[in-house]
């Protein structure tokens, strides 16, 4: 389970910066926050430590049990409710309800993870879905781009579960860790990260710490945007 | 402004406009040789401008003793000091990929007479 501190934000498209020394990089720019701590899970009340991050203004059709939530803590309605697993309860301290999370948390250099949901692809043959080489297209060949055998005959007398076939790909949520933070433009909410990031532009995403960078990626990764 | 025009309006510069396919610029390019920066220059014709913002670019054409080189230049890369408009000839297309083709007498461009103003001053 991630448990780092992180927050909510919208893929707004890619594009490149120049770097000091002039080259070019190719960067996603995320609108990231600002969230609003909504609720705060503890381990000795709900069984996990977590923080509810709220994210984008909603004005119209708040049902009445989300507008009780929202008033509980005091904030306006918002438009998307997750939370972010932390390590320890006393991660927690340090974050009051109604406290807004801002792209400041992130600084240039830094290691970050981004959560996205892939483009949907539709329904896909195992050539495009899963790789699969395919026959040739001339030569007399008479096998395309067909799954072939999907197993043996009589024993089991069954596909066995899970195994590859053609069917819907994309639409799933996936990780991409350890992308470097370029920039950090707090007046716009906006982080730049160096790559790029699942999904289309203005789907969300969630931008959060780095979980699996060691501590010599993070200071090699700190040095070369000091220089 | 959305998002992605904001972050590249911050590293356009403003005197990269004022050439077009066809003219003959001298691109001053800053170049790094041990320690050292100078500004090396290269001439050619401009046989190509694509993309928009701070992704654009452009190619410039030039014989060096006796074989064709290009280079691709980002138009508003901070690694050009500035781009001088030589000679600004008549073309019909926007984009001069026929010049490859081309050699000798036959790859002259007809210079377009027209009051010849500098296209760009070094930056401050």
């Amino acid at each position: 389970m991630a448990r780092k501190e992180g927050l909510i934000g919208r893929k707004m498209g890619m594009t490149q910066v120049f770097a000091d020394d002039g080259s070019q990089v190719q960067v996603t720019v995320i609108e990231a926050g600002p969230c609003t701590v909504i609720g705060i899970r503890t381990t000795d009340s709900h069984g996990y430590d977590a923080l509810q991050l709220g994210f984008g203004a909603k004005k119209k059709n708040v049902s009445k049990p989300a507008a009780g939530l929202f008033k509980k803590v005091n904030v306006a309605p918002m438009r998307v409710i997750r939370e972010v697993r932390l390590e320890k309860t006393e991660k927690l301290q340090g974050y009051q309800l109604g406290q807004a999370l801002t792209v400041e948390m992130f600084a240039p250099g830094e290691l970050v993870d981004v959560v996205g949901v892939t483009k949907g692809k539709g329904f896909q043959g195992g050539v495009r879905r899963y790789g699969w080489y395919g026959g040739d297209a001339t030569h007399g060949s008479m096998f395309h781009r067909a799954p072939g055998s999907i197993g043996a005959s009589s024993d089991p007398s069954r596909v066995w579960p899970g195994h590859h076939l053609p069917g819907r790909m994309g639409g799933d949520r996936r990780t991409v860790l350890n992308l470097s933070v370029v920039r950090v433009m707090p007046e716009q909410n906006l982080v730049l990260v160096r790559g790029a990031v699942p999904g289309a532009n203005g789907s969300l995403v969630m931008l959060r710490k780095s979980v699996k960078a060691t501590k010599a990626q993070q200071a090699q990764q700190k040095g070369v945007e000091k220089k | 402004m959305d998002a992605i025009r904001l972050v590249e309006a911050a590293q356009l510069k403003k005197d990269r406009a004022g050439f077009a396919p066809g003219d003959t610029v001298r691109v001053h390019v800053k170049v790094v040789e041990g320690e050292k920066e100078r500004l090396q220059v290269f001439e050619g014709i401009v046989i190509r401008r694509r993309g928009e913002g701070g992704r654009a670019s452009f190619t410039v054409r030039r014989i060096s003793y006796g074989v064709g080189v290009e280079r691709t230049f980002p138009l508003h890369s901070p690694r050009i000091e500035r781009v001088e408009v030589a000679r600004r000839s008549r073309v019909r297309r926007s984009k001069l990929y026929y010049l490859r083709g081309l050699a000798g007498k036959a790859a002259r461009l007809k210079e377009k007479r027209a009051p010849l103003v500098p296209a760009t001053a070094p930056e401050q």
